[in-house]
């Protein structure tokens, strides 16, 4: 094995390999090892790069989702997604090929057609998604042929989605596959233009348990518009309106910070990142957020706003922190974001975060991570279980927040557990989510349950 | 170690048994495989090839007598249903073999020190000695007929092919396929829970016989249950798997024939969306099946059974078994409060009674 200097600080990892992506909190800013290819044989909880692309554009209500490939990828990512729609229920489907071993030596593009075909008569979608999976990838099926061609048949927008699993061995790289087809789908054709207005683009927001409406409220109330979410509760017509806004803001940057990028090249649209996960997060946002639109009336409305929802929960989170205060507490999510105000949240409930890691962070939002924490918190790239497993024994952790993976991982080693995981159908968004999540944190972390496990039958502890 | 294949290596032609021929497995050791592409059969499929992949790896004759001995192979159910089998094996007192097993692994206590390998599970030890056994028994066609027709083929262990011992038929079936392959006496105990099962029946009758049930899942599930609805007086309505093979047809038309039902719709390789327009054109009573048919259930007002691989939205159920007559027992409660929650729900008031 590889002989790797380390810092006497770092923790040590399980396999010698994965050693740099282990890293300290404090200011010490020893470059933590992260952006890349899982390493092969450690069991990363990354999903792959189809689902990453599929996350990100399941939520566009009423297009239809086609999966090009044998059925396995269609099941295991159907409704996968917490995300709420106000009208179509269209994206809750999953459409397949269903590719069989006569396709896989005959090739699958007749079949492809053949579904393509048959789902515009059934359904007249304004928009298909076709995804390409390891299978149609790996066999060389023409999806972009295929899907130009039915786009020009059917006047409607058909648009590939480059998304086989072996193109690479992080999700990140789907998202990027999905980005693409976002471009795709709302770049004016035959150099069209699309008017501005005062609205906002809100991208990197899925809608989980209506966390969009939720703040387009907020907005709302505030006197500003949301044009459309990317892709939370979207249309595909509302999609098409997005060179339209005045402003992008920005809250899950793994997943659209290309975008971002792209549509101020395009559009010439700013963008802004935001947070709304906290109370202290979404104040800062929507303040942000006003001091762009540069208007007295809106930052009265913010300000008026802010200080009367803080004076409804600042009581209630008091009440939790008396109970979770002092408890030590782990984060193991796929984007930095969703960590740094989890975080963020935790803390202000008064309580010490010993573990904190991520499947897609990137190298700054590892130094803002590392920033928030002790030295003696262990910061973590790509985490695998037998890892997780060593260093929530280590620090004695009570609470766990994390996605689908952690959960049992949590309970098999008598810890709560939280879930901030993009199939939840809790509003964990705003002030009202800000109080939901720390009810949660408390429900777990504070249960009697964890009573029963230090009880024992055995003779020589009774 | 047992390797499972995927499309993607499917595809580029990775040629596993060379594979593991050239690979360096130390001494003691074994790596198992089965080829698992995503694009051929379904999951039933990849399972029986993994149970099979057990005896062509691992079984190995003595070259002597054959032992007085059973080999279980369980199918695809719960670690709660293995224990079940291994319980009504252990009592009728003949030494068994149960392979695969994932009681103790899957539902091992929580102790507050994690295991990598728990106690339970079938060991490599006793896989290898299956060879020698006198009989095998497997349990749903399906998902076990491979693995014992290899054992029978190879090592000359008799093959007994039997539904999953869900119903009382079925586990009446089990338990005297036993009795006289040992030509041994059936336990007192054995006989009372057969009994209770059928006071049961009697008690209840009058809650479900003669409603429409749409069942489906695993074809060896589906199998059993509809056998089990047909001793209970229920008319299975609508039966379909998405698992192909024309075997299912065949064993369903048999089971409907010898009860005089007709008018049933049957179908392998079908889908839920088939499944819903049949329930649109003529209503059902009451669907037996998995977590998949929650979407139906709701569309069409219809109370849903959760039996059967997967369940995703209730727990417990890996615990608790379907098969033997404890399991019978269940599935009788189950399927009869389902439809009194029903009537309580929707009867008028002059209709609310306190004993049903």
């Amino acid at each position: 094995m590889e002989e790797i200097s380390v810092q006497k600080a770092c923790p040590d990892a399980c396999i010698g390999e994965r050693q740099n992506s282990i890293s300290s909190g404090g200011k010490n800013k020893s470059a933590i090892h992260c952006t890349d290819d899982s390493l092969a044989g450690s069991v990363s909880q990354r999903a792959c790069v189809f689902c990453g692309a599929r996350v990100v554009l399941n939520p566009v209500t009423d297009a239809v989702h086609l999966v090009h490939g044998p059925i396995g990828c269609a099941t295991y990512t159907w409704d996968i997604r917490g995300s709420l729609s106000s009208g179509s229920e269209m994206y809750r489907s999953s459409f397949s090929t269903d590719m069989k071993e006569r396709d896989v030596v005959f090739g699958g593009e007749k079949k492809l057609v053949a579904a393509i075909d048959e789902i515009v008569e059934k359904y007249h979608p304004p928009a298909i998604f076709v995804y390409a999976t390891c299978v149609s990838g790996m066999i060389g099926d023409d999806i972009i042929a295929v899907s130009k061609a039915a786009s020009a048949r059917y006047g409607i927008d058909v648009i590939p989605v480059e998304s086989s699993g072996f193109i690479s061995g992080n999700k990140v790289v789907g998202y990027r596959s999905a980005a693409e087809a976002l471009m795709k789908l709302i770049t004016p054709k035959d150099k069209g233009t699309v008017e501005k207005t005062r609205k906002l683009n809100f991208l990197g927001e899925y809608n989980l348990g209506g966390e969009t409406w939720l703040i387009r409220n907020y907005l709302a109330e505030i006197g500003i518009e949301v044009n459309v979410a990317f892709t939370g509760d979207s249309t595909v017509a509302a999609l098409k309106l997005a060179p339209g806004a005045c402003l992008n803001i920005v809250q899950c940057t793994g997943s659209m910070h290309w975008v971002a990028v792209n549509l101020e090249k395009t559009f010439g649209t700013p963008f802004i990142s935001v947070n709304f996960f906290g109370a202290g997060n979404t104040a800062e946002s929507l303040r942000r957020i006003a001091v762009f639109y540069d208007d007295p009336e809106i930052t009265r409305r913010t300000e008026a706003l802010i200080a009367r929802e803080m004076d409804r929960i600042q009581p209630v989170l008091q009440r939790y922190r008396k109970k979770l205060a002092g408890k030590r507490a782990a984060i193991y999510v796929g984007g930095a974001y969703k960590a740094v105000a989890i975080i963020r949240q935790l803390k202000e409930l008064g309580m010490e975060i010993v573990l904190t890691g991520t499947q897609t962070g990137k190298k700054e939002e590892y130094d803002d991570i590392s920033g928030m924490l002790g030295a003696d918190a262990v910061v973590i790239d790509d985490a695998n279980p037998a890892e997780l497993e060593k260093f929530l024994l280590e620090k004695h952790v009570d609470v766990m927040a994390g996605g689908v993976k952690e959960r049992v991982l949590a309970y098999k080693l008598g810890i709560g557990f939280v879930d901030h995981n993009h199939d939840r159908k809790e509003c964990l968004a705003g002030f009202e989510g800000a109080v939901t999540f720390a009810h949660e944190v408390y429900v777990t972390t504070c249960s009697p349950v964890w009573k029963q496990l230090k009880r024992t039958l055995a003779p020589e502890v009774c | 170690m047992a390797v499972h294949t995927t499309c993607l290596s499917e595809t580029i032609g990775d040629d596993l048994p060379n594979i593991l021929k050239q690979s360096e497995i130390p001494e003691g050791r074994h790596v198992i495989h089965v080829n698992t592409p995503s694009y051929q059969g379904s999951h039933i499929t990849g399972f029986s090839g993994m149970v099979k992949a057990m005896v062509s790896y691992l079984a190995q004759s003595d070259g002597g007598e054959k032992k007085d001995q059973l080999n279980v192979i369980p199918g695809f159910v719960n670690p709660g249903d293995m224990r079940e089998i291994r319980r009504i094996v252990t009592e009728l007192g003949v030494k068994t073999i149960m392979f695969p097993d994932t009681s103790n692994v899957l539902d091992s206590p929580l102790t507050s020190k994690y295991e990598m390998y728990p106690e339970g599970g079938a060991t490599i030890a006793e896989i290898r000695d299956s060879a020698n056994s006198s009989a095998t028994i497997a349990l749903g066609a399906f998902a076990s007929n491979d693995a014992a027709e290899l054992l029978q083929e190879k090592f000359g262990v008799t093959g007994i092919p039997l539904k999953l011992p869900i119903g009382l038929k079925a586990t009446d079936d089990f338990i005297m396929a036993i009795k006289n392959w040992f030509g041994i006496t059936v336990q007192k105990s054995l006989t009372l829970e057969r009994g209770q099962v059928v006071d049961t029946l009697i008690d209840t009758h009058f809650h479900y016989q003669g409603k429409k049930v749409a069942i489906f899942g695993d074809p060896d599930h589906v199998i059993a249950l509809t056998e089990l609805v047909i001793t209970m007086g229920m008319v299975p309505k609508y039966i379909l798997t998405g698992t192909p093979g024309k075997q299912f047809d065949v064993e369903i038309q048999k089971l409907l024939k010898e009860a005089g039902i007709e008018g049933s719709r049957v179908k392998a390789e079908g889908d839920l969306f088939e499944l819903h327009q049949w329930i649109k054109e003529e209503k059902v009573d009451l669907i037996l099946g998995t977590t998949y048919g929650k979407y139906i259930a709701r569309a069409e007002d219809i109370p849903l059974v959760r039996v059967g691989f997967p369940i995703l939205d209730r727990a417990v159920h890996p615990l608790m078994p379907v098969v033997g007559y404890r399991g019978c027992l269940r599935l009788i409660e189950q399927i009869s409060n389902a439809l009194l929650e029903r009537r309580d729900r929707d009867c008028l008031d002059e209709d609310f009674e306190l004993v049903l």
